[in-house]
């Protein structure tokens, strides 16, 4: 789950890390506002779920409050990357002595929380980390242990920070430490963490990612400190009608799972494929061999007959499905004669013939005998283990665009 | 031999109740199994399939009357971390986490426990490990009869982040003659218990093992290691590598997660592209199709295709 910057610098603000006085509004005369009470010249940022923010415009300095109006006006009204924000972010116009790097991002391969620090604030970490590697400084963390303050002190040091500095650096480090963990972030970061010309330091801007398992144990956060409502998902873009409509018909009824997505697919080859990365393999396959993917699926953990049907009808609806393929690997849990089932229904019931209709059936494993019985009483292709998961993805194929070259 | 699992291996189920469980040890148990108790809180006294269920992973460990081996974890993804942990501080030495959508701190929480205490996990979000004809510990196969048809002993390890593909993979070896040492559904998510290279070692040092077939998706960097692993550790073992997913580095679906949790491109090390790339470069053969597998094994074996 991402959250917008107003958020992530009030999550930094709750863990003790000193922040600006800034305001987050909604209108131009809340930002006027806003720029009056923190007086003197102000910056005006809009609050968007995308990067390149500067780029597009929507990041603008004011000198008065009538200027700081007339930018949250234009910028409220300005869509970047597709997204149109939340509201801006008016705060004051810092003087930064320099700017540093804070962040914390979780290292799969040690399985641990890995702590970043450099003296090189404001721009990419990544590209620090690439062409000044001295100037970053590293640390895991323990999962089990509790965080302590010298760790942070560690990889400040590291990077040659030293004096009042390192001082005042360690405790928003090991803080934004802290956080990371114990509010289950897949990523924390203050980029850039000002130290301004009265030697204090600020997060001038935080960037929060939480992870989606574990929102429901972050309630406290979320909506009582964040007040974030329970719908405020943030998909990082909005779900086609196929998208919604298939996970609906997942949510009606317990048994089994299936997901659909179609977001960046528009073929002719409609895909009732599964499970995990039975589907990965077999889009792969259609695509390598020339086919046109109208959609990718999943089918999994034993779905009942209607839920099969659901997502087979979904798919021939959608615009240009000439055919679907019915493919998954070896099952072992889901039954093949239930998905049988389910896609010869969603063909009749669509007034289709499914022998023309299904491409092929390749679904081997448990309750074979049974679904490639019913199979045959249709006329329907289908194949066992001994046709591969690519030879299968390529008679579909071909039955829409005739034999490959 | 095999390894991790032999034909004397003897583990639990904590979740034993639930739906799924009594299906997995149902199939365990005609596998040949030794599943010698169950656990879930407040049900202690009844029986799954004459396995009896206790409430604590000590009463059951107290009831076979020495050292259990290993545990099957399917409880919701909240009691996730307790169970694993109970299991762990029982003397329990091999784990396999079947329940999803654990979140990663917990994940990592109970490997740095299992480190501190000699444990190995397998998972979370995996189907288990089998052995062909000798021990299957988890679902990976389905039933009994299944798992016999797609897996026969053979020289090669496989080692899988999906469930599913680990069978298909397996199977397609079986049909071609070669057959299975060790098979492991090594779990989806973006941190799991034992990763390719942290089995490595145990493939080695096993005698029947010859060759190694890996699957693998983008996301994390798993195969970055491996890589690493083979390099520095001049490795007697071949490997066939298949990877998932080459439709993912289009950029539209930057971002997006297909598949499983860990299966999420989010820098260029994550792509396909750049996977193949490394595991190239580390001498490892990665094949384009599913369905050259068995021949690309049987090359590196130097047996007639």
């Amino acid at each position: 789950m991402r959250f917008y910057e107003y958020e992530a610098r009030k999550i930094v603000e709750l863990a003790g890390i000193p922040v600006t006085k800034y305001g987050f509004c909604t209108s131009a005369e809340e930002a006027r506002r806003a720029a009056e009470e923190i007086g003197g010249p102000v910056v005006i940022k809009s609050q968007v779920l995308s990067g390149g923010r500067m780029k597009a415009g929507g990041v603008k300095f004011a000198d008065t409050p009538e200027e700081a109006a007339e930018h949250a006006e234009a910028i409220l009204r300005l869509e970047i990357n597709g997204h149109m924000p939340r509201g801006v972010l008016v705060d004051p116009k810092a003087e930064v002595k320099q700017e540093y790097y804070a962040g914390v991002v979780w290292d799969g391969t040690a399985k641990r929380p890995l702590m970043l620090f450099s003296d090189m604030g404001g721009i990419d970490i990544e590209e620090v980390a690439e062409q000044h590697p001295d100037h970053v400084g590293r640390g895991h963390l323990s999962n089990l242990l509790p965080i302590a303050d010298f760790e942070a002190k560690q990889a400040i040091a590291a990077t040659g920070v030293t004096g009042s500095q390192l001082n005042r650096a360690t405790p928003i480090l090991a803080r934004l430490a802290r956080l990371f963990r114990d509010h289950d972030m897949t990523l924390a970061e203050i980029n850039p963490l000002a130290e301004l010309t009265d030697g204090s330091f600020v997060a001038l801007d935080a960037h929060m990612e939480m992870e989606n398992e574990a929102v429901g144990r972050q309630k406290v956060l979320l909506r009582k400190q964040l007040e974030i409502a329970e719908d405020d998902t943030r998909e990082t873009y909005e779900p086609s009608e196929f998208e919604r409509n298939v996970a609906a018909i997942d949510a009606a009824d317990h048994r089994g799972v299936i997901q659909g997505k179609d977001h960046g697919f528009e073929g002719n080859l409609g895909l009732v494929i599964g499970a995990g990365g039975g589907s990965l393999t077999l889009t792969d396959a259609v695509r390598s061999q020339g086919g046109k993917p109208a959609n990718y699926s999943e089918i999994g953990g034993n779905p009942s007959v209607a839920k099969a049907c659901g997502l087979a009808k979904e798919v021939l609806e959608k615009d240009g499905v000439e055919k679907i393929a019915v493919m998954m690997s070896i099952v072992s849990n889901t039954r093949v004669d239930i998905v049988a089932r389910g896609v010869i229904k969603a063909c009749l019931e669509l007034g289709k013939d499914p022998a023309e209709t299904i491409a092929i059936f390749r679904i081997p494993g448990a309750w074979e005998e049974e679904g490639f019985k019913i199979l045959d009483g249709y006329g329907v292709e289908y194949c066992d283990r001994s046709v591969s998961m690519w030879e299968a993805a390529g008679r579909a194929v071909s039955k829409i665009q005739g034999a490959p070259a | 031999m095999s390894i991790l699992l032999n034909k004397e291996t003897t583990f639990i189920v904590q979740g034993i109740t639930g739906r799924e469980a009594v299906n997995l040890t149902r199939e365990c148990l005609d596998y040949g199994s030794k599943v010698v108790g169950g656990v879930t809180p407040g049900r202690k006294g009844r029986e799954v399939h004459g396995v009896p269920v206790f409430d604590t992973v000590a009463q059951a460990v107290a009831h076979h009357g020495g050292p259990v081996d290993g545990s099957v974890v399917t409880v919701p993804p909240a009691f996730t971390k307790d169970a694993v942990l109970e299991a762990i501080e029982n003397g329990i030495e091999l784990i396999v986490i079947v329940t999803e959508r654990v979140p990663r701190r917990d994940v990592a929480q109970m490997v740095e426990l299992a480190n501190l205490r000699g444990a190995r996990i397998i998972g979370p979000n995996c189907l288990g490990l089998i052995v062909p004809e000798v021990c299957k510990m988890g679902g990976i196969g389905g039933p009994a009869k299944d798992a016999a048809k797609a897996y026969a002993p053979g020289p090669v390890g496989v080692m899988s982040r999906s469930g599913g593909m680990t069978t298909e993979i397996s199977s397609s070896l079986t049909q071609a003659g070669l057959g299975v040492s060790t098979a492991i559904s090594i779990g989806g998510d973006a941190i799991i218990g034992s990763a390719y290279a942290e089995l490595m070692p145990y493939f080695e040092a096993d005698e029947q093992t010859q060759a190694i077939v890996i699957y693998t998706e983008p996301g994390g960097r798993m195969e970055a290691q491996l890589s690493e692993w083979v390099k520095e550790n001049d490795s007697r073992l071949p490997i066939v590598a298949f990877m998932a997913g080459k439709f993912m580095d289009d950029e539209e679906m930057k971002g997006m997660s297909f598949g499983h949790a860990g299966t999420i491109v989010e820098g260029k090390e994550d792509t396909a592209t750049e996977k193949i790339a490394r595991l190239e470069a580390a001498g490892i053969r990665v094949v384009e199709r599913i369905d050259q597998i068995p021949d690309a094994v049987k090359e590196k074996l130097g047996v007639a295709a």
